[in-house]
C-alpha cells in the first residue's frame, strides 16, 4: 500500500465533475434569488470526478484504526464490538426510507420499535421512562439536568441552582452544569476515588438542585456508600443524576434505579454496542423516575388501549431537544443488540467486562503503578510505570503501543494523577486477545528500562510519527483556505 | 526533581506570590507546569480585577488537560504578564521568571495561610 495522504481538495481540477443535474423545468435560476441573498464569492468545493472519490476515501478509509481493524481499550469508551446484524438491519429500506411527519398509521412499526426499546431501557436501569430523544451522552446530561431544574421549578423552589459533582467526574458533568444554567459545586474524592460522604454533608442545603455521579466512578471502582449518599441528598431535597458513561459493568445486574437515582443517560453507543469514536453519531436516551416522567422532552411516543401507538406532546414537557425523534439508527442498532442478546446474556455483559478488566489489572501491576488496589469494575488506571527513573511517560506508553498494533488507552485521565493510564477492555474481547496485550505492555515496559529512547521516540513504525501537539493546539489549521494562505 | 524557591510563598494548589514592595507577583511552580506539561495557553485576568485569595483569576491549558488558577493573595490586578499571551511556553521554560499576574494586594497577613518552601516541597513530594 502506498503512502497517501492528499487532500480531496488537492485533487481538484477545473471543470471536472462526477454528477449531472437535472434539466431545471421550473424557470428557476441565479436571478430568482434577490441580488442582496447571493452569495459573490465562490464556493470553492473540489472539482473531482466520481474515481477520485472513491479512491481518495478508500484510500483514507484503510489508514483508520477502529474496533473491527485491533484491540481499542479506550478507558471510559467501551469500544466494545459492534455486531454486523446492527447494521443489517439499520440498513433495511423499511426503516431508512421513512420520513418524520409521515402519517402515525403508516410508521406503526417505527413507533413500536421506538416505544419498545424505551421500556426494555426502562427495565434494565429501573426507571419509569425513558426519552430516546437526545443525541448524544453529553446532550442527554444536558437534558437531563433541564429536567432536574424543571422539577424544582414547578414546585416554586427557585432557591436551587447549584449541583454538586465530584472532583473525579467526567469533563462534560461541569460543562452540561454550566449550559442548563445551574452553578457547580465540588466534592472532593477520597484516596480511593470514591465520594468523600463527610465532604459531602456540609454542602447539602437548599440551594442543592441535586448531584451528578457515575458509579462506578472514573477509577472503575464501585461507589459502596451509594445508598447513603442517595438517602442524604434526598434528605436535602435534591436529586440524583445517574452519568451512564460507565453503565456497562452493572449491565444486567444492577439498576442505577433501584441506588436511588432520579434521572441518567445512557450512552447507546457505548453499552448497546453502536459505532462511535469516528463521530458516531451518538445516542444518549434519558431515564427518570415516576415523579419526573411529565417534565420529559417532546415529542414523545405513547402507546393506547388497543395497542396502536401515537405521538404525544406533554403540556408540562421542558419542550423539545432535538428534531422529531433523535438519532433513529442509532436506536435500531441497539434495539437489534439487546433482542440478539436476550434477557439472559445481557446479564452476562457486566459480569465478563469486569472480569477481563480485572485479569488485565492482576496481570500488569508488576510493571505498572497501581494507585488503587481491590476489584475493579469494567475498567482500571494505572498511574504509569512502577520504575520512575527511566522518564518514560505514559504519553511515550501509549504512542509505543501503536507500533504494536493496538488503540492506546485513555491518557492523562481522570486528574486524579499524572500518569493516568485508563484501561477498558470491555466483554467482548477473548482471552488471547487479552494476553497479548498483556505481553505488549510488559515488552513496553522492558523497552523503558533498557531501551528507553525507542519507548520516548515512538511511534516508530506508524505511518504519521510523533505529531507537534503544541503548534496544533497553539495554531490549528482547520481548513484548506488556511493551509494555502500559509503555504503563500 | 522540580525546583522550589525559597523567596517565595506557595498555595497548595501550586500557584507562588512573591512579595516586591506594595505588590504582589503570582505564577504557577516548577511542579505545576512540569505536570502539566507543554502549556498552550495562560488564560489571564485583566488589569483592574479584583482577585481574591483562593478564588479563581484564570486557567492554565496544556496539551494534557486545563487548570483553574486560584489567587494566593487578595488585592488589585495592576498588570499582567502579555508575553504570555504569544509566548505562553515561558511558563515551562521558567515558571519563576516568567510570573502571571502583579497584584496590589491587600493583606500583607494572608500571606500566613501560605506555605514556605519546605512546607510546600513536601506536598510535592506525594
Amino acid at each position: 500500500m502506498k503512502y497517501y495522504d492528499k487532500l480531496i481538495f488537492e485533487l481538484s481540477r477545473p471543470g471536472r465533475k462526477g454528477y449531472e443535474l437535472p434539466k431545471n423545468e421550473y424557470g428557476i435560476n441565479e436571478c430568482s434569488i434577490p441580488a442582496e441573498l447571493r452569495r459573490e464569492a465562490s464556493l470553492d468545493l473540489p472539482e473531482v470526478s466520481e474515481l477520485d472519490v472513491v479512491r481518495h476515501y478508500t484510500n483514507l478509509s484503510t489508514k483508520n484504526f477502529g474496533v473491527d481493524t485491533g484491540f481499542y481499550p479506550l478507558g471510559s469508551c467501551t469500544m466494545k464490538y459492534n455486531p454486523k446484524i446492527n447494521e443489517e438491519v439499520s440498513a433495511m429500506p423499511q426503516f431508512n426510507n421513512i420520513h418524520p411527519l409521515q402519517s402515525e398509521d403508516s410508521i406503526q412499526g417505527a413507533l413500536e420499535l421506538y416505544y419498545n426499546l424505551q421500556v426494555a431501557l426502562s427495565n434494565i436501569a429501573g426507571f419509569a421512562e425513558f426519552t430516546l430523544n437526545p443525541y448524544a451522552g453529553a446532550h442527554g446530561e444536558l437534558t437531563g439536568l433541564m429536567v432536574m431544574r424543571q422539577y424544582h421549578e414547578s414546585r416554586g423552589d427557585f432557591k436551587r441552582t447549584k449541583v454538586i459533582i465530584p472532583n473525579s467526574a467526567h469533563g462534560t458533568n461541569p460543562a452540561s452544569a454550566m449550559v442548563a444554567g445551574l452553578q457547580v459545586v465540588e466534592v472532593k474524592s477520597k484516596p480511593n476515588g470514591s465520594v468523600d460522604v463527610e465532604d459531602l454533608k456540609p454542602l447539602l442545603d437548599d440551594t442543592i438542585a441535586g448531584i451528578m455521579m457515575t458509579n462506578p466512578n472514573t477509577l472503575g471502582m464501585f461507589e459502596v456508600e451509594i445508598m447513603e449518599i442517595a438517602k442524604l441528598v434526598h434528605e436535602a431535597g435534591g436529586l440524583l443524576y445517574y452519568d451512564g458513561a460507565n453503565l456497562n459493568p452493572l449491565l444486567g445486574k444492577v439498576r442505577p434505579g433501584d441506588m436511588g437515582f432520579d434521572i441518567m443517560h445512557i450512552n447507546i453507543h457505548k453499552t448497546f454496542s453502536t459505532p462511535h469514536g469516528g463521530g458516531g453519531p451518538g445516542s444518549g436516551p434519558v431515564g427518570v423516575a415516576e415523579k419526573l416522567v411529565d417534565f420529559l422532552p417532546n415529542p414523545r411516543v405513547k402507546k393506547n388501549d388497543e395497542g396502536r401507538f401515537y405521538i404525544d406532546c406533554g403540556k408540562d414537557s421542558l419542550g423539545s431537544v432535538s428534531t422529531f425523534f433523535g438519532n433513529f439508527g442509532v436506536m435500531l442498532r441497539a434495539y437489534a443488540y439487546i433482542l440478539t442478546l436476550g434477557k439472559e446474556n445481557l446479564k452476562n455483559v457486566g459480569p465478563m467486562a469486569t472480569l477481563n478488566a480485572n485479569y488485565i489489572k492482576e496481570c500488569l501491576k508488576d510493571d505498572y503503578l497501581l494507585p488503587i488496589d481491590g476489584v475493579c469494575k469494567h475498567e482500571m488506571v494505572f498511574d504509569g510505570l512502577k520504575d520512575k527513573s527511566t522518564g518514560v511517560t505514559t504519553l511515550n506508553i501509549a504512542k509505543r503501543l501503536l507500533d504494536y498494533g493496538f488503540h492506546a488507552p485513555t491518557i492523562y485521565f481522570p486528574l486524579l494523577f499524572h500518569e493516568s493510564m485508563m484501561i477498558e477492555p470491555t466483554e467482548t474481547e477473548s482471552l488471547e486477545t487479552l494476553d497479548e496485550f498483556i505481553e505488549v505492555m510488559h515488552k513496553v515496559a522492558k523497552e523503558a528500562r533498557e531501551t528507553p529512547d525507542d519507548v520516548k521516540n515512538a511511534p516508530l513504525t506508524t505511518l504519521v510519527r510523533k505529531l507537534d501537539e503544541t503548534g496544533a493546539a497553539k495554531n490549528p489549521i482547520l481548513n484548506y483556505k488556511t493551509l494555502k494562505a500559509n503555504a503563500q | 526533581m522540580s525546583k522550589v524557591l525559597n523567596d517565595v510563598r506557595y498555595a497548595e494548589s501550586h500557584e507562588w506570590v512573591r512579595i516586591e514592595g506594595e505588590f504582589a507577583y503570582v505564577g504557577i511552580s516548577d511542579y505545576a507546569q512540569h505536570a502539566l506539561g507543554n502549556i498552550v495557553y495562560v488564560d489571564m485576568p485583566e488589569v483592574g480585577d479584583e482577585v481574591e485569595q483562593g478564588e479563581e483569576f484564570g486557567a492554565v491549558e496544556s496539551v494534557k488537560a486545563a487548570s483553574d488558577l486560584f489567587s494566593p493573595i487578595s488585592g488589585e490586578v495592576v498588570e499582567i504578564n502579555e508575553a504570555l499571551e504569544d509566548a505562553p511556553e515561558l511558563v515551562n521554560e521558567d515558571a519563576y521568571e516568567n510570573w502571571i499576574m502583579k497584584v496590589k494586594f491587600n493583606d500583607a497577613a494572608e500571606l500566613d495561610n501560605l506555605l514556605d518552601a519546605e512546607a510546600y516541597a513536601k506536598i510535592c513530594e506525594h
